[in-house]
């Protein structure tokens, strides 16, 4: 099912890329004409052959060949970078990923245990501090929310780097200069997803658990005894982070489709960088690549949403 | 007809008591209408926007209460025009979304078979794609000069998540006893459809449209900061991204209050609707109810 879903997906997005007006192949010609004095038309046969793209075929066409290249691993050459987009999706995949999974992880865990908290506590200066909070980052942007702490932190403060994914100095490589590095650059990045995203998780859960410490077992579970951390834990956490892992792909898609606009801000050569600079220098393989490797990562995230689901329902194992 | 007016009045009485007695959707009401005023009569009470290149970047004063932009025009002012677009691009946005939203969801909810397995692999394509970066492409293909084609392209990728919900709220009225009995009783399928679901509707209707409003507004001012929208007029984004792109305000100089003006206008009317969306959900919806 979820490949049918990529699959028209991607037709999808083919057809959409397509129709945009301009024609990649006499932008590259005209460069090559001029650069390397060539005849206009020799240079245009040149420019179909590097982009592997003829605009005279019927789109239908195109189509095939673009589909056929994708199960070949070929995403066909970016006209920015001369290189192959398969080499640019990959490089560009771990850093968004590395942003996303640690903002997410800490958004999901710090709203869980705080929701918890807050239903147990039933204080009502807690509800307040909640909504006081998920009113003011609630409303703003997250872009917004990152220029201003880029505002805070690097320009004013100067605490932290706000550009790019590590320093020139430091060598990649597995060495703790490097890691620390890394980490060091994506704070920022990472604050901003955590400061908007967090209040959500804190709201859904509180209302689960809510719901939760309502039931009887819970009760029962109280007058046998048990510590309270056990029953929060086993009984109350279990119970009411179900709903809540559902969220979570829908959550993942919602920020990878706003990656565009943090990592241009913050100069991360993530997949949203790279569509962002595709689509102002409209190289259109390129775009139709970071496009492919969203809608793929998409779909993962939600079957692997479905799978945690499973395992963490005991109604749903298997006996 | 006279009798079914009256009832229309007394529903939409009924609606706005509802609103005034929930402290959270009094508040965003309010909120929400004092923007509303601003934009409708604020351009046509306020003097003409002038260039005055002797007085630019200044901070507040009694003459340009917050201040002034490169240009020497008065910030206050380009918020009061600029509301006007910002409001009226979210609308169309949230309108053009209900609109697809509603019609995919009832059609495919109340006919099921092969049209509903089809409407909902599109709407679950549409899912699949994260709708900022598709409207960025087509913010590319489509030519936006005024706020109804900048709605439309802000609202063409924001319906599938809505219509998902309507069509599942239709299965579920679908063989309630008033409807089955309109269907028994020979009542036209659109007659059904305007008279015994949408009214069912309109409440989840309204806090939706709500929200894809304040997404719209997100999205339309980040398409903007990103350069991608040629829009002509006034507008926050505008704004936005002129104080970041060009007056440098990250770095701290006067320019900060141009760049902070129409973020603080932003937020607030994210706020409003954020508690007049959730307070009107409290109000229409029982279950929420304290």
């Amino acid at each position: 099912m979820s490949l049918v879903t990529i699959f028209f997906a991607i037709v999808a997005m083919f057809l959409v890329i397509q129709s945009m007006p301009g024609d990649p192949v006499q932008t590259l010609a005209a460069e090559i004409s001029r650069t390397e004095n060539l005849e206009m038309d020799l240079a245009y046969a040149k420019a179909k052959a590097q982009l592997n793209y003829d605009p005279d075929v019927p789109v239908l066409q195109r189509l095939g060949t673009y589909l056929g290249g994708i199960l070949r691993g070929n995403l066909g050459n970016s006209l920015a970078y001369r290189q192959p987009v398969v080499n640019l999706v990959l490089g560009a995949l771990p850093w968004t990923l590395l942003v996303l999974s640690i903002s997410l992880t800490l958004s999901f865990t710090v709203g869980v245990i705080a929701g918890i908290f807050i239903a147990w506590q039933r204080k009502r200066w807690l509800n307040g501090l909640l909504n006081l909070w998920q009113s003011i980052f609630g409303s703003i942007p997250d872009y917004i929310i990152a220029y201003l702490l880029i505002f805070l932190f690097a320009v004013t403060l100067g605490w932290l780097p706000s550009r790019g994914p590590y320093s020139a100095q430091v060598t990649p490589g597995f060495n703790a200069a490097f890691i620390g590095n890394v980490l060091r650059h994506a704070v920022l990045p990472v604050m901003a997803y955590f400061l908007t995203t967090v209040a959500n998780w804190t709201i859904g859960m509180r209302a689960n658990a809510l719901g939760v410490l309502g039931e009887d077992y819970v009760a029962y579970a109280a007058a046998r005894g048990l510590s309270r951390r056990r029953i929060l834990v086993h009984y109350v956490g279990r119970n009411s982070i179900l709903p809540m892992i559902t969220s979570l792909a829908i959550s993942f898609g919602f920020m990878f489709g706003g990656s565009p606009l943090i990592e241009n801000l913050f100069m991360y050569p993530g997949v949203g960088y790279y569509l962002n600079q595709a689509i102002s220098r409209r190289d259109y393989p390129l775009m139709q690549g970071m496009y492919f490797i969203m809608i793929v990562v998409v779909v993962l995230s939600g079957l692997l949403a479905e799978w945690l689901y499973a395992v963490l329902n005991p109604r749903l194992r298997e006996r | 007809m006279n009798n079914r007016q009256n009832d229309r009045l007394a529903g939409v009485k009924a609606f706005f008591s509802v609103i005034w007695r929930n402290p959270m959707s009094r508040a965003g009401f309010i909120i929400l209408l004092v923007f509303l005023l601003m934009a409708v009569f604020g351009p046509m009470v306020i003097p003409p926007l002038k260039s005055d290149y002797a007085n630019r970047l200044q901070g507040p004063s009694a003459a340009h209460w917050l201040g002034t932009d490169l240009a020497g025009k008065d910030t206050l002012l380009q918020l009061i025009l600029g509301s006007r677009d910002v409001l009226l691009v979210a609308a169309y946005a949230g309108l053009f979304a209900v609109l697809i939203a509603a019609v995919i969801g009832i059609v495919a909810g109340l006919n099921g078979g092969w049209v509903d397995r089809i409407l909902m692999l599109f709407t679950d394509v549409v899912l699949t794609m994260p709708s900022f970066p598709v409207t960025m492409i087509l913010s590319m293909i489509v030519r936006i000069t005024d706020p109804l084609v900048f709605g439309l392209v802000l609202g063409l990728w924001s319906w599938a998540g809505l219509a998902k919900a309507i069509r599942s709220q239709v299965l579920g009225l679908k063989h309630r006893e008033f409807i089955e009995a309109s269907r028994i009783m020979g009542i036209s399928k659109l007659n059904i459809i305007l008279y015994d679901v949408l009214p069912n509707l309109v409440s989840y209707i309204a806090v939706n449209f709500i929200s894809i409003m304040k997404g719209a507004i997100t999205s339309s001012v980040g398409l903007m900061i990103l350069g991608l929208v040629p829009f002509q007029g006034n507008h926050w984004g505008v704004m936005i991204q002129v104080a970041i792109s060009q007056t440098g305000a990250l770095l701290g100089s006067a320019s900060m209050v141009y760049f902070l003006a129409p973020v603080i206008c932003l937020m607030l009317f994210q706020l409003g609707s954020y508690f007049f969306a959730s307070g009107l959900d409290e109000a229409l919806n029982p279950r929420l109810r304290s």
